[in-house]
């Protein structure tokens, strides 16, 4: 889904030429670059288009859970939605961390912020795409909590809905995961300097955004509206 | 002759191409697998596994094809400076048969598929137009002319998104004074992804097709052949290149302008493509969303719309028109851009309400957002929302009649040449048949009008001729008029005056035909009619005159390709100019501007002494026209 690649080059002293500079001369082998900062202010600002586009996919998938469920829901395990939207957040903290490190060359911090995040940010997967979802309709009881959840496509527009929110914010969930293990690998080779640390940045904020989303979708899933019988 | 099959058939398209293949046949075979290990077995045309195929065969076309290589290279942290120029030791023009990073190449790339495809969809239309022309079924069966019309619908959309990115890539970072776009490799892949999904659509066609016409309404297309799948994929996967196509753009607008070009400094065009940009950097997201939702409900038994599970097939339609009208002002507005940039080259006269005809782009756009739901007055949504509609509907005629007030101020007193050039030509027409294109679309914002006109042919007139008037015409005039700055050399003059005097007159009969049939009872969408509605003397024109369309841009093509060789070389500056992108050589250097220019007067002065749009940043200032 990433079209505005968030994850660019570890180092941009490598800066990839990505235009040339006006006037430049035309030898073959002069790079025809943005000035860095001229570059990494283009990146930003690709990158904040782009989450203003999934706003509307999200905004799009949002107001269909209102025309299609109304005021209902369907009957959703508590417990493991309230406990993954803790890792989900807890998880932006951790990437905040990491973000922080990187910035100021702390590359401890933020390698186990990194790493931290994309542990919770799997974790949150595992319990909404293995538990919530139990494609393979099991059972087990842990502490009494029933970990699978029942709703199964075929339900209906609950089923519908349901699979298409999550699935959607799991997919972006997983796409962040891998970035973040991205620049987390890269980090360790030492490719991230507090000058230039785009990658990192680019990843915190697309991090962010998903857990904003989730935010809203928290909510019209598990709270909002009485259970449909 | 062997060295240049050598070299196509080693190109990023056939590459491309060989890969989609390969990625079709193993998500195909993949999902094949798992049915085989759970013992069910899988008929040859098995609708899951060919939607999985066809995603895996997008990913497997962009990976053969190379788009993606730099940014896997980005990831394991490797360095990849940016390659310019043809391939180590081919030809420059296998530049356009492979992934290059040039905005001038992608540019070129882009129209030239959209002129192919553009081709294929007038074929379609001229087939099911031969049927149209009398009553009975003559030489189509229901089956065909239902996927035709579909066929026809997408693959002109396909094509006009294609020409505007032609126009958008070639024109706006020249216009700027930029070098490139400022995302060079999310450029190529804007218009790489759209090559397997056009080919997506195209094979939807040989399995079988399926018949819910552009639109692709649920319920419908639960139940429609397996072709759908293909149709919705394939468009859901060409949102990807609009998405990343419009964040490019107003990204480098926003941090690559010359020096000294404020925003109401840029030259016009530039306004139109930031107004069409940021329509389709939102809304093609919310039509995503609907095609995902179908292809769901078809191939994994989610329910979105089928009311037999409680589904809600308006809600397709809202998703669906929320995206698709606003993109009707993607098609125009680059067009309406063009006609606004040309006039005063021609009129030596300055735009008429520069501010306002900028500002009425962006007052499109937005207001465009508003008004989805007049294409839905008919199909028993909720009753409250249709007045609220039909006002916001009415409102959209406002920011439109500023640039017909300004184009036509601007002609005013102008100094339009007595024997006008094509591209001047086209875009005379163009305003005339945008003026019928608009004019009809109030009468359908009404409700009243509307629940008689709704589906009849009276809407096919409509669309068009806003269609004709907001893109094909300007695009034609804008691909005359930028000929010899993309080539270095002139078209040819009478073969392009000849294009027009037979497209336009043929135009005004095709369109004002389609309306009047409609008026008297004719249905879109459908193979054949009831004689008794005493049309088919109509019908008879409207099929001819398609087929003197076909003709003309025939006659387009053959100029576009012969007058590289047989036309002498153009002037530098042949229309007198005093945009940016004509004080330079033709073609323009890779980079663009040598010398870069700085901004120090207003763009349309034309006429106005002491007046200087740009000068060079070194050297003294460019003479500017009169
Ligand atoms: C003042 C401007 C316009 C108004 C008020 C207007 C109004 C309408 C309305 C109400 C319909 C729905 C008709 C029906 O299905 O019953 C319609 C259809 C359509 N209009 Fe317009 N329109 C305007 C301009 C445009 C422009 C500029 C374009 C595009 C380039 C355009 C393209 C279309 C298309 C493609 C359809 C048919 C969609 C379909 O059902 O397949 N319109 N218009
Ligand atoms: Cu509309």
């Amino acid at each position: 889904m990433s079209v505005v690649n968030p994850v660019p080059a570890g180092n941009p002293a490598h800066a990839p030429s990505l235009a040339a500079a006006p006037g430049a001369p035309h030898e073959a082998h002069v790079e025809h670059g943005l000035p860095h900062a001229q570059q990494v202010r283009a990146n930003r600002l690709g990158l904040w288009l782009f989450c203003f586009s999934e706003l509307f996919l999200f905004g799009a998938l949002f107001t269909s859970r209102f025309v299609l469920w109304g005021n209902t829901r369907p009957e959703l395990s508590q417990v493991i939605g309230l406990i993954a939207t803790a890792v989900l957040l807890l998880s932006s903290y951790f990437m905040y961390r990491a973000e922080m490190g990187a910035a100021h060359g702390d590359r401890k911090t933020f390698l186990r912020g990194a790493l931290l995040a994309a542990a919770l940010g799997t974790l949150f997967f595992i319990m909404v795409v293995v538990l919530e979802w139990n494609v393979f309709g099991l059972e087990a009881n842990l502490f009494g909590i029933e970990i699978f959840g029942h709703l199964s496509t075929a339900d209906g527009v609950y089923g519908g809905v349901f699979y298409a929110m999550t699935g959607m914010h799991a997919l972006h969930v997983l796409s962040g995961v891998v970035f973040i293990l991205i620049i987390w690998w890269n980090g360790r080779r030492g490719r991230f300097t507090p000058e230039d640390h785009w990658g990192v940045e680019a990843t915190a904020i697309y991090w962010h955004f998903v857990d904003v989303v989730w935010v809203f979708f928290y909510p019209a899933l598990y709270l909002m509206g009485t259970v449909a019988g | 002759m062997f060295k240049t099959l050598r070299i196509i058939l080693t190109s990023a398209l056939v590459r491309g191409i060989l890969g989609q293949l390969i990625g079709t046949a193993l998500g195909y075979g993949f999902i094949a697998g798992l049915r085989a290990l759970r013992g069910a077995e899988t008929p040859w045309i098995y609708e899951p596994a060919l939607a999985f195929g066809a995603i895996i065969g997008v990913i497997g076309f962009l990976i053969a094809s190379g788009v993606l290589t730099d940014w896997l290279k980005w990831i394991v942290g490797r360095r990849t400076p940016l390659r310019h120029g043809a391939p180590e030791g081919k030809p420059e023009w296998s530049r356009y048969f492979n992934v290059d990073y040039n905005h001038k190449v992608i540019g070129i790339q882009y129209g030239v598929s959209s002129l192919l495809i553009l081709l294929i969809g007038g074929i379609f239309a001229i087939i099911f137009r031969i049927e149209l022309a009398q009553t009975g079924m003559q030489w189509l069966n229901n089956n065909q002319f239902n996927t035709l019309f579909s066929a026809h619908g997408i693959i002109m959309i396909a094509a006009i998104l294609g020409g505007v990115g032609a126009m958008i890539n070639y024109l706006a970072p020249l216009m700027i004074g930029a070098s490139d776009m400022a995302f060079p490799r999310l450029n190529a892949f804007s218009f790489w992804v759209s090559v397997p999904a056009a080919l997506l659509i195209l094979s939807g066609l040989a399995v079988g097709g399926w018949d819910t016409g552009w639109v692709g309404y649920a319920t419908l297309s639960l139940r429609a052949p397996v072709g759908m799948v293909l149709f919705l994929l394939g468009f859901w996967v060409v949102g990807f290149s609009s998405i990343a196509g419009s964040a490019n753009l107003l990204v480098t607008v926003a941090t690559m302008r010359a020096k000294g070009m404020s925003l109401f400094r840029m030259p016009i065009f530039v306004w139109a493509a930031v107004a069409t940009s940021i329509i389709q950097l939102t809304a093609t997201q919310t039509v995503g969303v609907a095609l995902t939702m179908s292809v769901a409900e078809r191939v994994m038994g989610l329910n979105f719309f089928d009311p037999s599970g409680g589904g809600n097939p308006i809600l397709y339609q809202h998703l669906f028109w929320f995206y698709s009208h606003p993109v009707v002002y993607v098609f125009v507005l680059p067009g309406l851009g063009v006609i606004s940039e040309l006039l005063p080259v021609f009129a030596r006269k300055p735009l008429f309400g520069y501010r306002w005809v900028a500002l009425s782009s962006l007052g499109i756009a937005l207001v465009g957002f508003l008004v989805w739901a007049h294409h839905m007055f008919t199909s028993g949504m909720a009753d409250a929302l249709r007045v609220p509609f039909m006002f916001s509907t009415m409102l959209v005629a406002v920011p439109t009649g500023v640039k017909f007030f300004s184009w036509i101020a601007t002609i005013w007193e102008g100094k339009l040449p007595k024997n006008p050039p094509t591209p001047l030509l086209f875009v005379l027409g163009a305003i005339s048949v945008f003026l019928i294109g608009g004019v009809t679309g109030p009468i359908l914002g009404t409700i009243p009008t509307d629940l008689h006109l709704h589906d009849s042919y009276w809407v096919v007139g409509h669309f068009h001729a806003t269609m004709f008037g907001g893109f094909i015409f300007p695009f034609f005039g804008a691909l005359y008029y930028w000929y010899p700055k993309m080539t270095g050399r002139m078209y040819n003059e009478r073969l392009g005056k000849l294009h027009f005097w037979l497209m336009l007159p043929a135009f005004w009969v095709m369109s004002i035909g389609q309306m009047s049939v409609g008026l008297l009872g004719m249905r879109r969408r459908i193979a054949d009619y009831d004689p008794a509605l005493g049309i088919e003397g109509t019908q008879v024109l409207i099929t001819l005159a398609a087929l003197v369309i076909g003709w003309s841009v025939l006659i387009m093509l053959y100029n576009l390709v012969f007058s590289q060789r047989r036309q002498p070389v153009a002037d530098p500056n042949p229309w007198r100019s005093r945009g940016p992108e004509w004080q330079i050589i033709s073609p323009p250097p890779e980079f663009n501007y040598n010398v870069p220019f700085e901004v120090v007067g207003d763009p349309y002065e034309y006429g106005l002494a002491d007046t200087t749009y740009i000068r060079d940043v070194a050297r003294a200032s460019v003479p500017s026209g009169d």
